[in-house]
């Protein structure tokens, strides 16, 4: 019976490596060897073995329109299938395909997200996100935001640069598990502060790479998880919520939205083992786990996030993953998964995930 | 089982090339707002926010939803953003109404819009790609050949397409929203109107237009909260196939087949012709309206072109099964809400609210969207009747 009720898992998780520049790899080839790694986990052909199919991109990452109409050709849509997009990260592509499931019109979903940033300069592209009449001509690129909002943090002794530097240090000391990530590494604060800044008061490494690839989950319900024979973790909440574009009125040094995200996903409701958050600049992981006042109780990062290599619209996707893979391989009971969209964490969406 | 869900609220703006009285959140508050107000309802009582639109190229904003959030109430709220090409309107409806029917919210706002005079589509839709052939065509090239082959196959009239266009025309006249205002268009003019894309006429090809549509979806324990009578949603499907492959069927697409299949079946409907009461269907060039005819089953394969030539579509002929009674894309396309503009003059017709283009006592009705090359298809059964 399907509804709210209705208990989804997570059967299947692949990402891409973390690549500076995919070359002359188109869709298609970013995004099949990721299908096909997720079918092989749960024993599938293909597209036509899932109820539906629901994906993440933006076309001005590509700068193409209908970037992602390329995609579908990854799919093996013939006969056709019943499939949908979002023009958000891959993330919200995943919310979409939980309302399907729990609408009763699908028991299993293919998600996938994928950017190619490579091909422009991402921080000026996403400039053009801005609210078009009094922001984007002014061109402000999401570094400079991100660094008006790190100044903020620092102005108010919220945190100091060195509280910056370890999260970047932990993040690549982690990566080095990671074999996807594209920066990993012993790197101390002290080495970190020595560089000089980017856009002050953000050093390069406070930033995260771009990079190009694609990641896939296959979300079920619990019982065609079953059915399949494959090792799951449970959606136990999902929510996302957005704030005011207007920069000036939010409390940047704050992220309301994923606490009503993780509140009204019963983030609370136990102990969390791990949470993988979407922070692509080193002080927004502090605002965040801040935020949710996530304590030593909790590994943050284990993946070493996105600062360690950003999958442009399947990073958000890709936090999921990270915690579905330590939730199913029992290194994790319960874990928090976390992705944001727009300037300054303007959205934000919050998954959390137990073991079966 | 999906949650009972309903259409109680429609809102749209005036369709026309330009509205550079508005920003773009100006245009899409404006069809929000309208929505609302049809519903009895405020900003705070939905729940959430789906908004659609074509590619962000067309205003040249990336991820507009980010900016609208403002506009649209949303502070607070989930708010998501679909795009699945031209058919994304009525795939924003769905998505939308998934949010009702999977029992998540009670209630929610969806808005589609397209302000094209901020850009140029025929540019947006060409830019080069590399790895890919270059298409530098625009849709109207794009579609040109495959109604070249629907003619040579179907031996349809010369002049079908050009009926098509005027009878939508004479509809849209009836549609005090409509982009296109022309009462007194005839064959002729059609004809003599200048060739495009070989066979498309300019009169027989859809206008750019600014506009955004909107409607509230909500529970069934939530209907009686707004006094217009409500639409029922009687069935959903979306259906996608890829742009090219060996043997593919371009003029009579195998996912529209089946996504009219899936949504027939749902609402119990055998012969489309005979028990829905009318159709909204994205008809941008006037020959696609043969083509659906036979794709959506309200004609056997080859005969869709003799119920246009009947008069069997149109309002004014007293046709059985009108077709677009609000004119439909040929008076107004602004491209990422043309679908949803079809979802909801359906959820019009039988809610008894749709003015000089009502059909007399429609109780179940079609809406249907479709984009890319003719691979993405979105459609919805709307009815009077609670099921």
């Amino acid at each position: 019976m399907a509804g709210l009720s209705t208990q989804i898992a997570i059967v299947a998780y692949h990402q891409s490596d973390c690549v500076a520049h995919a070359g002359a790899a188109n869709e298609v080839e970013l995004i099949m060897p990721q299908l096909r790694a997720v079918f092989d986990q749960v024993g599938l052909a293909n597209a036509q073995d899932v109820d539906f199919v629901c994906s993440g991109s933006c076309d001005y990452l590509q700068g193409a329109a209908f970037a992602f109409v390329a995609g579908v050709d990854a799919l093996g849509a013939v006969p056709p299938i019943r499939e949908s997009h979002v023009e958000m990260d891959a993330a919200w592509a995943l919310y979409e395909a939980v309302l399907k499931i729990r609408m009763g019109h699908a028991r299993s979903a293919l998600v996938y997200g994928f950017g190619k940033s490579s091909t422009g300069e991402l921080p000026t592209v996403l400039s053009q996100q801005l609210d078009p009449y009094y922001l984007a001509p002014l061109w402000v690129d999401t570094v400079s935001l991100a660094a008006m909002q790190a100044r903020l943090l620092l102005d108010r002794q919220l945190i100091t640069e060195r509280d910056m530097a370890a999260v970047v240090s932990r993040s690549r000391k982690n990566a080095m598990a990671n074999p996807h990530a594209q920066l990993s590494g012993e790197i101390s604060v002290d080495e970190l502060l020595e560089a000089e800044s980017l856009v002050a008061p953000l050093r390069k490494s406070d930033c995260s790479p771009v990079a190009d690839g694609a990641a896939a989950v296959i979300i079920c319900t619990v019982e065609q998880a079953r059915q399949w024979r494959v090792p799951y973790a449970l959606i136990s909440g999902i929510d996302h919520r957005i704030e005011t574009h207007n920069l000036g009125m939010r409390d940047l040094t704050d992220s309301v939205s994923t606490r009503q995200s993780a509140c009204s996903a019963g983030y609370r409701d136990g102990p969390l083992d791990v949470a993988e958050l979407y922070a692509p600049f080193s002080h927004q992981e502090i605002i965040l786990s801040r935020a949710l006042s996530l304590d030593a109780g909790t590994c943050i990062n284990p993946s070493g996030g996105v600062l360690a290599g950003n999958l442009m619209m399947a990073s958000g996707l890709a936090r999921i993953g990270e915690v579905f893979n330590r939730v199913v391989t029992g290194e994790a009971r319960r874990g928090l998964a976390h992705a944001t969209s727009g300037p300054c964490l303007q959205h934000n969406l919050v998954a959390v995930l137990e073991s079966a | 089982m999906a949650e009972l869900a309903a259409v109680v609220g429609i809102g749209q703006t005036r369709y026309m090339t330009k509205r550079g009285d508005v920003s773009i959140a100006g245009l899409v508050r404006e069809a929000a707002v309208n929505a609302l107000r049809d519903a009895d309802l405020g900003w705070d009582d939905v729940e959430a926010v789906i908004i659609g639109k074509a590619p962000d190229m067309f205003e040249g904003v990336v991820m507009p939803e980010a900016y609208l959030c403002d506009a649209l109430g949303c502070n607070g709220k989930p708010m998501l953003r679909v795009h699945t090409a031209g058919s994304v309107g009525g795939s924003t409806a769905l998505v939308a109404a998934s949010h009702v029917q999977s029992g998540t919210f009670k209630r929610v706002l969806t808005v589609t819009f397209e302000k094209q005079s901020e850009s140029n589509a025929m540019w947006a839709l060409s830019t080069p790609q590399p790895f890919a052939v270059h298409l530098n065509a625009g849709a109207g090239g794009y579609f040109a050949p495959i109604i070249r082959e629907y003619m040579r196959r179907s031996q349809a009239p010369y002049d079908v397409g050009m009926k098509v266009a005027v009878k939508d025309r004479l509809h849209g006249a009836r549609n005090p929203l409509s982009h296109l205002q022309k009462p007194d268009i005839t064959l002729r003019e059609v004809e003599e109107s200048f060739m495009l894309w070989d066979p498309i006429r300019f009169l027989e090809a859809c206008p750019s237009s600014d506009g955004a549509c909107a409607m509230v979806i909500a529970s069934a324990d939530l209907v009686a909260q707004s006094p217009k009578p409500p639409a029922w949603i009687r069935g959903v499907a979306m259906r996608t196939e890829p742009t090219m492959y060996a043997g593919r069927e371009e003029v009579n697409p195998q996912a529209g087949r089946d996504c009219a299949a899936d949504v027939y079946r749902q609402a119990a409907i055998s012969d489309p012709r005979r028990d829905l009461d009318c159709a909204e269907v994205y008809v941008p060039f006037s020959w696609y309206e043969p083509m659906w005819l036979e794709n959506l089953g309200f004609a056997g394969e080859g005969e869709g072109w003799k119920l246009t030539v009947a008069g069997a579509t149109s309002l004014d002929e007293g046709g059985d099964i009108p077709w677009n009674p609000s004119g439909g894309v040929l008076c107004s396309n602004p491209i990422g809400a043309s679908g949803m503009i079809r979802f909801a003059e359906a959820a019009r017709q039988v809610r008894g609210d749709a003015g000089a283009h009502q059909v007399e006592g429609a109780r179940l009705a079609l809406g249907h969207a479709y984009g890319g090359g003719a691979q993405f298809f979105a459609m919805w059964v709307v009815g009077a009747d609670k099921p």
